[in-house]
């Protein structure tokens, strides 16, 4: 445990060390900030100065433009569409995943006979497999989210059944030795102790979730950002085609900072050690 | 006093891809009420083996294990299990990983969750039934472990390797401390151990087993003038030296 608490005086060397930290920190923030803003004053300078074109690289200024537009070309609407997708296809993921994985941890024999399939089925790139899933489920939103799904399945249960099977065995049979069964194992010890298995899944599917339903948004769609993407480039409306990156850049990172957030409240909720 | 539990003529035989094995071999002994009987034997030779046979977790090849004159063929209630760690689940208080027994066995009721408390006000442990394990020191821990065997009110006490996984300071504060309540609450108890000093200090009678297969190779009763004495005091007896003697004689280590 760390003395954090400001009412014990710190020694000059600590406050040294402190300070120290802290001024590494922030002349990193620094850097990294000043890299962004650097790329766009430059993006912005050689494309006025005609050193770049334009047309085919887009400019920030038009960027924000368009982003001011948001209300007439639609972005909204197809942000809203491919989040909605996203998110969909991310807790069917997560959601099928996990119930797969806690099925084959039941029984080993289901786990052995299935083992095969799933490292194939894991190998497998699965947007291989968009033109089957359109013929399946029709051309539309239910083809992306059954590709978002797929993408992130195989995935979550690998991962989750991993986890289930590396639970510390004196600790499944101390609850043994009460009677527990199956059902008690399981709730007792393996699912609480695997917490972090299930927030590190959820942090990689909801990226493999967005980059599914991209995909399906390129192969099919008539909305979303994906398709805002594809028709841009089309129509060499590249303005169209940066924003839509860009937009779909923040929004990756903050579903991704939504996972990183529910997993502090439900840790911090759950351990002590500190 | 009669006889509480009976290991009577059990072997044990594992099948591997590779070939058999014959872990125990015509293993019998009894262990009267409110006795502590140790196991010691070498490393490797099934001592686990037998406890988990005891406990009821595993089927023995031939053989049976009575308790009060019947068969075990399950995990029986009245048995309590300590394993080498104390297991104590990090995301519970030290209240509730003392009744976790209780829960799973769905025995959670007022009057047990009670008789909890009254064990961790008992043993010490009240003030920090708010805590986590985390914040326990190693020899609090085991006490939190026990207090959660005790709470399901087990007849018979199972140690395996208890000790084993403390530091040697600990581990020897630890001994006194168990076998101060185990008698206390008048348990009844069969102990693993590979460690002869353990076995001569807590228990009664010491059962030694010999190289795989492993059969009886020597009971041996342990009597101090003074019966009241702790482990820690046993230690200290001229007569300590001869039984560990005897005992290592028995074991036969070689290098």
């Amino acid at each position: 445990m760390y003395n954090q608490t400001p009412a014990v005086p710190v020694s000059k060397e600590r406050a040294a060390y402190l300070q120290r930290q802290k001024r590494k920190k922030r002349g990193i923030r620094i850097v990294q900030i000043s890299i962004v803003v650097v790329i766009v004053a430059m993006w912005e300078l050689l494309a006025n100065l005609g050193i770049i074109d334009s047309f085919i690289m887009s400019q920030p200024s038009r960027m924000v433009k368009t982003l001011m537009n948001l209300g007439d070309n639609g972005l909204l609407t197809h942000l809203g569409v491919t989040c909605m997708e996203t998110l969909i296809g991310f807790l069917l993921g997560t959601g099928l995943g996990v119930g797969i994985a806690v099925l084959l941890w039941w029984s080993q024999t289901l786990s052995q006979i299935f083992e095969p399939f799933l490292v194939v089925l894991n190998a497998l790139p699965k947007i291989a497999l968009g033109p089957v899933f359109i013929v399946w489920v029709g051309a539309g939103m239910q083809a992306i989210i059954v590709m978002a799904l797929a993408i992130s399945l195989i995935v979550t249960v690998l991962e989750m059944l991993n986890g289930f099977l590396n639970t510390e065995e004196e600790m499944v049979k101390m609850v043994r030795t009460f009677g527990a069964n199956r059902r008690q194992e399981f709730t007792t010890v393996v699912m609480p102790s695997n917490l972090h298995t299930l927030f590190h899944s959820m942090k990689v599917n909801i990226g493999l979730s967005l980059v599914g339903v991209i995909a399906g948004e390129f192969l099919v769609s008539k909305a979303g950002l994906g398709y805002l993407i594809v028709y841009g480039g089309q129509v060499f409306k590249l303005d169209l085609v940066m924003t839509s990156v860009v937009i779909l850049a923040v929004v990756a990172a903050l579903l991704y900072q939504s996972v990183v957030v529910a997993e502090r409240l439900v840790t911090r909720k759950m351990s002590h050690s500190n | 006093m009669e006889d509480m539990l009976t290991v009577e003529r059990i072997s044990q035989t594992y099948q591997a891809e590779n070939g058999e094995l014959t872990a125990l071999e015509e293993i019998s002994f009894s262990v009267k009420e409110g006795e502590f009987v140790s196991i010691v034997g070498p490393s490797g030779c099934g001592k686990s083996t037998l406890l988990s046979i005891v406990a009821g977790m595993i089927r023995p090849t031939y053989g049976t294990v009575f308790l009060h004159g019947e068969p075990v063929t399950g995990i029986s209630p009245s048995i309590g299990y300590m394993l080498q760690r104390d297991n104590l689940l990090e995301w519970r208080n030290i209240a509730q990983n003392a009744i976790l027994g209780l829960e799973i066995r769905k025995q959670a009721t007022p009057e047990n969750i009670a008789y909890a408390n009254s064990l961790l006000k008992a043993y010490g442990l009240w003030e920090f039934r708010d805590k986590y394990p985390s914040q326990l020191s190693g020899g609090m821990r085991q006490r939190a472990a026990l207090i959660r065997t005790l709470a399901v009110k087990p007849e018979v006490f199972l140690l395996d390797e208890a000790f084993s996984a403390l530091d040697y300071q600990t581990r020897l504060a630890v001994t006194d401390d168990v076998h101060r309540i185990l008698k206390k609450e008048k348990k009844t108890t069969l102990m693993v151990t590979h460690d002869i000093s353990e076995s001569i200090s807590m228990s009664d009678r010491v059962i030694v087993l010999s190289r795989r297969p492993a059969h009886i190779a020597k009971i041996l009763k342990i009597d101090f003038a003074d019966p009241d004495l702790t482990p820690l005091e046993k230690r200290k007896q001229h007569q300590f030296q001869d039984y560990f003697n005897t005992i290592w004689k028995e074991l036969d280590v070689h290098v």
